[in-house]
């Protein structure tokens, strides 16, 4: 466990770094809009013809109007609160499936270990979009199934390193005096083992949170993600394709948030890599 | 090696054998039996059981399976598609090409721009030019495709005007794509390489031979880049699975009827026969993209030829 002193040091080279800082100062901003996106968004994300279809962008619509004369810039504010679901919902399916695998793999060893690696294999014979896709065929379109889609195809990047781990904690003095002491297979992993594996887990998942968000929204894009009317970025960016030539600001606007989102996640992602995970960075 | 070499081949062959067992209980895994799928809802119900007799669905689950991989081994016939009643190698036939036109182009592309790149920058880590590229290559990963597309038909077709929009009726057609297709898998490839050289330049054995009093032109080109060579190729074979995922998303955006397009339209108006043809070909590439890329390593690398022999793995 770490001390206080350890928590303060962490704080100071969290605020020393600037990756860190900028992609905190992205995402603080994303969850702003997020959270008070009834007060900013100036009309409903539904609301018909508030001004004429396809309006080009100008001061009463700051992002134009859509194929349905809906605000965009509203249709956008309100597309964050999807996005961060997809990344809250994404990453905590991805640690559940993952970290249980990874811890009950490297404790146990043997066959149960050989099973999960072959199937890790398995998954990496098919890349990740298209067994997703194959997946959603499977549940059905729509946005939580394709979050469950891509959750069920990357959580392998999770186990990989946590059995990794176990495997190498196992064998510590502080796991052998509780077995010693008659603890259980379940208590040894969850609280002997699991606790140290947390630091890197942090790092895992602000790695692997913007390419959950990329992926959920390319299925969006390939109309197996969200359905309409739903303001998500990336069925709005399938629809704005449609009409590029004549209303480039449909495919334009929700495309920033997306990219300025994504880069927000890099950045945390890049900056708490080399605060808590300084090994990791040479490679 | 030669252990090695069997090893290798052996365990693609069941990875292949694997997923052609999940690709093939993908039609089964659905609600509702395979021929309401294909058939009318007011078909009666004897001539549904017919039509299964005929297709072979009221085997058992095993036998059905042996025939669908003999018909796929020996005749190379995928089944009939469902929505176009064609057999789909025909389907396969035309789209192949363009999408590996697609990949193959873009493939030698992105490793023509980001290999020196990648290299530059771990030569000259911490330079401008190296932190410009960090900073693009960022900024280039939290791009998706689909909206790096967008703004290259913005560009290029409605601003300049000098590209066409969409389709695929000659080589001017392929030019956006490629680009597109490039820009998003190009970042991932040049980080990489920069991490691979800069290991490279930490190894002992280019310690060694500057120690040696060797020219740096020659520790660069004799240690350092024949390495880092052998990463190229790796990279080279594994980037194959990426670009295929990516043209899905790349061949809708530009309408390009190649292989991405078919598997999406096919998901999603259920036509199983092309699914499963696409994935499997999908799957079985990668396997041996996989395999070739392990077993040039084994030739290049004389360490992990020996360990790779001798060890478990």
């Amino acid at each position: 466990m770490r001390g206080r002193g350890k928590a303060k040091e962490t704080l100071q080279a969290c605020l020393k770094n600037g990756d860190f800082m900028v992609g905190f100062a992205i995402l603080l901003s994303v969850f702003l809009v997020a959270i008070f996106a009834e007060q900013i968004a100036p009309y409903g994300y539904t609301e018909q013809l508030v001004g004429g279809k396809f309006s080009p962008p100008s001061s009463e619509f700051w992002f134009g109007t859509d194929e349905l004369g809906r605000d965009v810039f509203s249709r956008v504010v309100a597309g964050t609160r999807i996005t961060l679901w997809v990344a809250f919902i994404g990453a905590t399916l991805e640690l559940l499936l993952g970290v249980t695998v990874g811890l009950i793999c490297g404790y146990f060893g043997k066959w149960i270990d050989r099973i999960f690696s072959f199937l890790t294999d398995l998954t990496w014979c098919i890349p990740g979009t298209i067994l997703a896709l194959a997946v959603v065929t499977l549940l059905g379109k729509g946005l939580t199934n394709s979050v469950i889609a891509i959750s069920l195809v990357s959580w392998a990047s999770y186990a990989r390193p946590v059995r990794a781990k176990t495997m190498s904690l196992k064998n510590m003095a502080f796991v052998e005096t509780g077995t010693a002491f008659g603890e259980s297979s379940f208590s040894l992993m969850f609280r002997y083992i699991l606790p140290n594996v947390v630091p890197s887990l942090i790092v895992m998942v602000s790695m692997s949170l913007p390419a959950t968000i990329l992926s959920t929204t390319t299925l969006s894009f390939l109309g197996l993600g969200s359905q309409a009317p739903s303001p998500d970025w990336g069925l709005a960016l399938s629809i704005g394709i449609t009409y590029i030539v004549n209303a480039p600001w449909l495919s334009i606007f929700p495309g920033i948030a997306l990219v300025y989102t994504v880069l927000g996640f890099n950045l945390l992602g890049e900056g708490l890599r080399d605060i808590l995970d300084p090994h990791m960075k040479s490679q | 090696m030669k252990g090695y070499l069997i090893k290798r081949v052996l365990q693609g062959i069941l990875l292949i054998v694997a997923v052609s067992i999940l690709v093939f209980s993908l039609l089964y895994m659905m609600p509702g039996n395979p021929v309401d799928m294909i058939v009318d809802r007011k078909v009666s119900v004897e001539k549904k059981a017919e039509l299964a007799h005929e297709m072979g669905y009221d085997l058992p689950l095993p036998e059905q399976y042996m025939r669908w991989v003999k018909g796929i081994v020996v005749d190379h016939n995928f089944g009939n598609s469902t929505r176009y009643k064609v057999p789909v190698v025909d389907l396969l036939k035309d789209r192949i090409p363009r999408s590996l036109m697609l990949c193959g182009w873009s493939l030698l592309i992105e490793m023509l721009i980001a290999l020196p790149i990648g290299l530059l920058c771990a030569i000259k880590k911490n330079s401008l030019f190296d932190r410009f590229t960090v900073v693009f290559t960022l900024i280039l990963t939290a791009m998706p495709a689909f909206w790096l597309g967008a703004l290259l038909i913005l560009t290029f077709s409605v601003g300049l005007k000098i590209l066409p929009i969409s389709g695929f009726k000659g080589p001017e057609y392929l030019i956006l794509p490629v680009f597109a297709l490039v820009s998003a898998s190009i970042a991932g490839t040049i980080r990489l390489t920069k991490a691979e050289v800069l290991e490279v330049l930490n190894e002992k054995y280019v310690t060694t031979a500057t120690a040696k009093g060797l020219p740096k032109r020659t520790v660069m080109v004799k240690h350092v880049l024949r390495n880092a060579l052998i990463i190229v190729t790796v990279q080279v074979f594994m980037s194959v699975p990426w670009l295929i995922s990516g043209a899905v998303v790349i061949e809708k955006i530009f309408d390009i009827p190649g292989m991405g397009g078919l598997l999406l339209n096919s998901i999603i108006v259920q036509d199983f026969p092309v699914v499963q043809a696409v994935l499997l070909i999908v799957a079985a590439l990668t396997v041996v993209c996989n395999l070739i890329s392990d077993l040039v390593i084994g030739i290049l690398d004389p360490r992990i030829r020996i360990s790779m022999g001798g060890g478990d793995k």
